[in-house]
């Protein structure tokens, strides 16, 4: 099982701060939650993560490799862990479904085309979705089925840590429930790290062992998902219960 | 007066980042397309694109300019010499081999697959495809621009063969069954007149121009700002800079060629 070590990473767009020293540990085998409100930098700190955005400075170890400014050799080896299930699915609106699963494990496997969609008919099953599913395009599914494709590729590999960008985003309550289940089961299984971006916090309750708030580009606040419910910081308070007064609509309202 | 100056400062800036941008661009281009893997899948499927669903366009566009060229010679050619079906034929066969066929295939391919791969590669970036792309162990560079740059650069030339071949019967059309010139004069002073060179240095600027036509449209694609507007601008910048850089290679190939 992979851990991963974030230490003091920062990152600016121009004069825009975005992260201000976030450290954070997620261990082996743990499933972590990073909340924080839009704006808050979740989406850049999983980006620096994956090695997709460089950092002004800071680390970031995956199993005690570093992968800030790592090689292409080393980053590739760590990326052969992971898989990752972006917000919007990200699928290839060029390819079929199929081929959207299997995109990675044909390039590593010599195996035959109805081997490949074999395996894809059986990685799709996990994701509770039909053999005909195969030959379509991503535009012919809907976003909730789209979804489950992205976490079907995501978990082809059979990843030792899987991130999830708000998994559950643009979603009905009872799609968002199945995706939930899915996404936990599809960890569990896989007995894998993973770490979930999002700001549904029946989401986070669902899928999440630990929490981490990022809040103005600094981690306020960890801890379990039952010591979240009793969190006595006033922006973490306000967050999980979506209470309409608190310190961040203050800071809101000073802004505007 | 500093704020003044601040605003030409900015857009030098501005201006000198974009060259880099772009400069470091086209040098990771050369370094990749020496690099396996190749996708050879991606590669077939966009030369069928920009090759085999470019020549009607293609076609129809040097046909009918080898048709105007035809009558426009004709009417300024009749004013000054009798020998009508050799200068017609003559005119028609150095511009169409030497500038109109390799400029006006890479104006039309430009509009047509330069756009398209600056908004397949610009979509593709704001719905996060090419981060995927990049955490599936892919480089996008190699994915995504190689195929395309590879296709556009070998595909050009043989769509400006039949380009040329197309406008030169444009024109023998509308001498033999407009003017009523004499076939067997006017096939024969197409020969005459129709020399290797300017046919190799016409398909030497429609492979520089497939290069160029890739590279803006995967260039725009790839650094696409966010939303329907940044693809659109993309788009939009990738057949406009396409278009300026063909007729400022065109001119530059040429003064090198033919310069006496």
């Amino acid at each position: 099982m992979s851990h991963i070590q974030i230490r003091d990473i920062h990152k600016h767009f121009g004069a825009n701060h975005v992260l201000r020293g976030v450290a954070l540990d997620v261990a082996a085998g743990q499933t972590m939650a990073i909340i924080g409100a839009s704006g808050s930098g979740k989406s850049v700190l999983l980006k620096v993560i994956l090695g997709l955005l460089p950092p002004d400075s800071g680390s970031v170890e995956v199993d005690g490799v570093e992968s800030v400014n790592a090689s292409r050799r080393t980053r590739e080896q760590i990326l052969r862990k992971i898989g990752m299930l972006f917000q919007g699915g990200a699928l290839f609106d060029s390819l079929p479904i199929w081929e959207n699963i299997m995109f990675r494990y044909r390039q590593n496997v010599d195996m035959d085309k109805a081997a490949l969609r074999k395996e894809a008919k059986d990685i799709l099953a996990q994701v509770l979705l039909e053999e005909r599913v195969l030959d379509l395009y991503p535009a012919e599914l809907s976003g909730g089925m789209q979804k489950r494709v992205g976490l079907a590729r995501a978990i082809a590999d059979k990843p030792e840590i899987l991130f999830f960008d708000e998994p559950t985003s643009g979603l009905d309550p009872i799609t968002s429930g199945v995706i939930n289940r899915l996404v936990r089961d599809a960890t569990k299984r896989l007995g894998a790290t993973a770490v979930v971006i999002s700001h549904d916090m029946n989401s986070v309750r669902e899928i999440a062992d630990r929490v981490a708030m990022l809040h103005e580009g600094k981690i306020i606040w960890q801890g379990t998902v039952k010591q979240m419910g009793r969190a006595r910081h006033p922006v973490v308070r306000q967050f999980v219960h979506g209470l309409a007064s608190g310190p961040l609509t203050e800071q809101y309202e000073i802004k505007k | 007066m500093v704020q003044l100056l601040q605003i030409p400062g900015r857009a030098a800036l501005a201006m000198l980042g974009e060259i880099g941008r772009l400069s470091f661009f086209i040098g990771r281009t050369l370094f990749w397309l020496a690099q396996p893997p190749w996708y050879g899948r991606q590669i077939l499927r966009q030369m069928l694109d920009i090759g085999y669903f470019s020549l009607p366009v293609v076609g129809l566009t040097t046909m009918f300019s080898g048709m105007v060229i035809a009558l426009q010679s004709y009417t300024g050619t009749e004013r000054f010499s009798a020998e009508g079906e050799t200068s017609v034929a003559t005119v028609v066969v150095l511009i169409i081999t030497r500038e109109l066929g390799p400029v006006l295939a890479g104006l039309m391919v430009a509009g047509r697959i330069g756009a398209a791969m600056a908004a397949e590669i610009g979509t593709m970036r704001v719905t996060d495809q090419i981060d995927a792309l990049d955490t599936l162990s892919t480089r996008p560079m190699q994915y995504l621009v190689i195929p395309r740059v590879a296709a556009a650069t070998l595909c050009l030339p043989f769509l400006v063969l039949i380009g040329d071949t197309i406008g030169v019967f444009g024109g023998y059309v509308i001498a033999v069954y407009q003017l009523n010139f004499s076939p067997s004069a006017y096939l024969s002073g197409t020969l005459e007149f129709l020399e290797a060179f300017d046919v190799i240095i016409g398909l030497v600027k429609a492979a520089v121009f497939g290069f160029i036509i890739a590279l803006m449209g995967c260039y725009f694609g790839y650094y696409s700002g966010r939303g329907a507007e940044g693809v659109g601008r993309a788009t939009t910048n990738a057949v406009v800079y396409s278009a300026i850089l063909i007729l400022i290679l065109d001119f530059i190939i040429t003064g090198l060629a033919f310069a006496r």
